[in-house]
């Protein structure tokens, strides 16, 4: 295997040679981790916090952008927030909705019902690229919709840990990471601001949190900080609704197939026995096929 | 049949049991696999959500008129009975009836004039056509089903009465289908 | 899969099928009595899995089917719906997803088996050839059905892969226009990579039951690469091969559930949770994982049409390979020079998808260019030659001979099992 080996370390030389190469473009730093209570197999939502989150995104975030994949019923189920369907209706008659033709044939705006889904601050993408000179992207799924280059070998560790919050991590670091002088060198045009942990570090956005923007009444403090970290974990929910259930049943699943799975084991090892013990005398069998060289 | 080539090993009963609790696993596992696979064809939770109740303004209902709206996709007739509509209702012999049901059993009391229906044909399923017919109730076009003014059959395939939806008054000019 | 004269049936009704349409001796002759090689190990379960895979994409597949709607506009939210909406949707979404990629892992480990113990050689040639069509249909599919969600990578994987056939001269722009159905990806490429993402599945299942049938005329191979000879070499496939296919798919199982309950998204890529835009591509466009060889080797090579043709060779190489290997050994077991460059070949394999993940800059080109090398080199000179030049072990006389021997061939120093006379 001598002459295998030896080829097998070149390529991974070649390989750790080539990495650092890369590493000097304008790649982002890595967005610090954060612990999530809905992280790992037996992580659930904190209610507290979604429904802090949800706070925020109302009285920041929907001047801008859209939550157009959610109903407010959800905001009722299981999993969730954990409003009651009265508070969940309550804030769905906030909203102006289109509602169906009348009879003259006139679409005109009524107050959202628990069936409807958040609407979009715009009817589509030009207006408000006219407005802001870019599209605030929709945030129903923007948990999902964002990550960062893990590396090697942190993602074969991510397998073992289920690390699955890349997304979270990201928008958190996003929402602090403005900077109010850029680095030195780094030119922004005006109307954008530097961002440490946007790609390109230019972005359109404007820093959407400050301390106190938003009053808490559980006492969780007030800061730029938590607004990032509860807004992450709402819009984590918004994206994966079903993530308690999914950690559930999985469990349930995973340990069912491990024992079945020790249960085959001995079946199969049983049922073998007797060709092991005894390889070359087996009883008669019905005849084969085989007459082969 | 499957020939298990076997030595007689000590416990044949505690292979057995092994076999058993094998198969019993597997089964349960796969009946427990069938569950999603059978429950996704039920209406989703946005169709529940969209079949939820609806409300509906009497106000502008004319003696005489009746108003279709859809409820769980269904048609729903509102009739905002005439006052000879609502005797002709009544002044009939129940049982000789095909589908035997007083007309106070057919409205909500208090509240004679309001005949709601749910707009579907109890033969085959076609809405029935308002203010046609012998009785100036109902006519089902398809196979010549005649309704009276309460909504009941009277000639014709059909074999049951229109069916009423779920419904109550919450007000006197407002009614909550669903 | 001869008529086997023993099956005989003892319940009334299976007596009179048997009479009209004689499936219980099919099954009987090809999955309970059937002669198997005692001695198959654990890379052996893996056609049974890739059956089982078959059919969970099948059935998830279908049921998705049922709830997904084909047009631009609307099909990205389809499947939002379908996670947040649909009973159970968001399983029946995650075990399709994952389910791709298992099916794809299993389909490698399959192939790498294949090819490290010999099973495309005489006269199992047929039987390798339907395997690399199933390969192929495999791809086919699997592009198709990405492209379904409509983010972002669905949107420009699909204008990327069908631009490769521009390359083709004279007829390539037609033919790329032919695909679209326009003069962009859009909505009647949606519908038509919809209908043939239905399609190509049965067309995989039918292929599949032709790929059994030439299994069974020829037999399993084994790890030892010599022919059953007497029954003795041979166990009846139920209870025995059934027992450890059974156990190997629940383990598979475990490692299926593993992703699709906690990591679900963990192969896929966050821009496909983007809704597709014809104005914006993505900074770095990747296909899933189990395309990344083959992108790599796409890219390696400077020039467009033989980048394309090289993509194609790389696959279709595999069809000669029965043909490409010299050797008259199967098993690499008896094979100690090529058991290293088969290693090799896994690594650069390996190497390779990971080169198709990165940006084609720097040192990971000259490192793609270097693997590429040795992937059709492996094939059109190392095996040649080391078919002529190898001195390979000596092969047992029988299987049951290296059962006794506990595997291991006749003159190797290993003593016989306590008990048993050789």
């Amino acid at each position: 295997m001598a002459s295998a080996r030896a080829i097998i370390a070149l390529a991974v030389l070649l390989a750790a040679l080539s990495a650092p190469a890369r590493a000097q473009m304008e790649e982002p730093p890595a967005p610090p981790t954060n612990k999530w209570s809905f992280a790992g197999p037996f992580g659930k939502y904190d209610r507290g916090q979604l429904q802090r989150g949800l706070k925020v995104y109302r009285e920041v975030c929907q001047v801008c952008h859209g939550l157009k994949l959610v109903a407010f019923r959800t905001l009722a189920d299981p999993g969730g927030p954990g409003l009651t369907t009265a508070q969940a209706g309550a804030i769905a008659a906030e909203y102006q909705v289109k509602g169906e033709p009348d009879d003259q044939g006139e679409v005109k705006d009524r107050p959202g019902r628990l069936a409807d889904t958040f609407p979009s601050p715009f009817p589509n993408d030009n207006a408000a690229r006219a407005r802001y000179g870019a599209v605030p992207p929709d945030l129903s799924v923007i948990a999902k919709a964002r990550g960062y280059e893990r590396g090697f070998p942190r993602w074969v560790g991510d397998i073992f840990t289920q690390y699955q919050e890349q997304g979270v991590d990201y928008i958190t670091a996003l929402l602090h990471g403005y900077k109010d002088t850029p680095p030195a060198g780094v030119k922004i045009p005006p109307g954008s601001f530097y961002n440490e942990y946007f790609p390109g570090h230019t972005i359109v956005m404007p820093p959407p949190l400050t301390d106190n923007r938003v009053e808490y009444t559980d006492g969780a403090p007030m800061t730029v900080e938590q607004y990032a970290k509860d807004i992450s974990a709402f819009l984590m929910w918004t994206a994966e609704p079903h993530l308690e259930a999914r950690k559930r049943i999985g469990m349930q699943v995973f340990i069912f197939l491990i024992v079945l799975s020790a249960l085959l084991y001995f079946t199969k090892k049983k049922v073998w026995h007797a060709v092991e013990l005894h390889p070359k005398e087996l009883k008669p069998r019905p005849p084969s096929e085989y007459p082969r060289a | 049949m499957a020939h298990v080539t076997t030595m007689s090993s000590a416990e044949p009963t505690r292979r057995d049991f092994l076999y058993i609790a094998t198969a019993s696993l597997a089964g349960i596992g796969a009946a427990a696999t069938l569950v999603p696979l059978i429950a996704q064809m039920n209406p989703d939770a946005s169709t529940i959500a969209a079949g939820a109740p609806i409300e509906v303004d009497l106000s502008p209902i004319a003696d005489g008129q009746v108003i279709k709206v859809f409820w769980r996709g269904k048609p729903i007739y509102i009739n905002h009975r005439t006052q000879k509509q609502i005797e002709e209702a009544q002044n009939v012999d129940v049982a000789k009836l095909p589908d035997p049901q007083p007309d106070s059993a057919r409205v909500k009391a208090g509240h004679d004039q309001w005949q709601v229906l749910i707009a579907i044909c109890t033969h085959l399923g076609c809405i029935p056509i308002a203010h046609q017919g012998p009785y100036d109730g109902y006519f089902c076009p398809c196979h010549g089903s005649v309704y009276d003014t309460s909504g009941r059959i009277r000639q014709g395939p059909a074999p049951l009465n229109l069916a009423l939806p779920p419904y109550e008054f919450v007000s006197d000019t407002k009614i909550k289908i669903g | 899969m001869s008529g086997h004269p023993t099956y005989q049936p003892q319940n009334g009704f299976m007596k009179w099928m048997e009479r009209r349409l004689p499936i219980g001796g099919l099954v009987y002759s090809s999955f309970i009595v059937y002669p198997t090689p005692r001695n198959l190990n654990y890379w052996w379960t893996f056609g049974g899995i890739l059956a089982f895979m078959l059919g969970v994409q099948i059935v998830t597949g279908v049921i998705l089917a049922m709830h997904y709607t084909p047009q631009v506009d609307f099909a990205f939210n389809s499947v939002e719906k379908i996670m947040r909406d649909v009973n159970y949707g968001w399983l029946l979404r995650y075990l399709h997803s994952n389910g791709a990629s298992m099916f794809f892992l299993a389909a490698y480990i399959h192939l790498f088996r294949g090819m490290y113990y010999g099973s495309y050689k005489e006269p199992r040639e047929v039987l390798w050839i339907l395997g690399v069509i199933l390969l192929l249909l495999m791809i086919m599919t699997g592009f198709m059905g990405y492209v379904l969600p409509w983010g972002q990578m669905s949107f420009w994987a699909a204008t990327v892969i069908t631009n490769l056939f521009s390359a083709i001269p004279l007829v390539g722009e037609s033919i790329v226009t032919w695909l679209w159905g326009g003069y962009a990806v859009g909505n009647p490429t949606l519908n038509r990579f919809y209908s043939l993402h239905y399609l190509l599945p049965f067309v995989i299942a039918g292929v599949v039951v032709l790929h059994i049938w030439a299994l069974h005329v020829a037999g399993q191979n084994n790890p030892t690469g010599v022919e059953p000879k007497t029954d003795h070499d041979t166990v009846a496939f139920t209870p025995y091969a059934t027992i450890k296919d059974s156990f190997l798919m629940a383990v598979f199982c475990v490692l299926f559930a593993w992703f699709v309950f906690y990591i679900p998204n963990f192969l896929g890529h966050p821009d496909n949770y983007i809704p597709a835009n014809p104005a914006v591509t993505p900074m770095h466009i990747v296909p899933e994982w189990y395309y990344l060889p083959f992108y790599a080797i796409l890219r390696a090579i400077p020039n467009k049409l033989l980048g394309v043709m090289a993509l194609g060779a790389s696959i279709l190489i595999l069809v000669f390979l029965p043909w490409l290997d010299t050797s008259k050994v199967r098993s690499a077991r008896y094979r100690p020079l090529y058991r290293q460059f088969f290693w090799v070949f896994v690594i650069v394999c390996i190497g390779l998808g990971w080169l198709g993940g990165k940006p084609p800059e720097g040192n990971y080109v000259l490192l793609a260019r270097i693997f590429t090398a040795y992937y059709f080199a492996f094939f059109l000179v190392i095996l040649p030659v080391l078919g002529k030049v190898e001195k390979t072990k000596p092969l047992p006389n029988s299987i049951l001979e290296s059962v006794l021997r506990k595997g291991t061939p006749l003159g190797a120093s290993a003593p016989p099992p306590k008990g048993v006379k050789v």
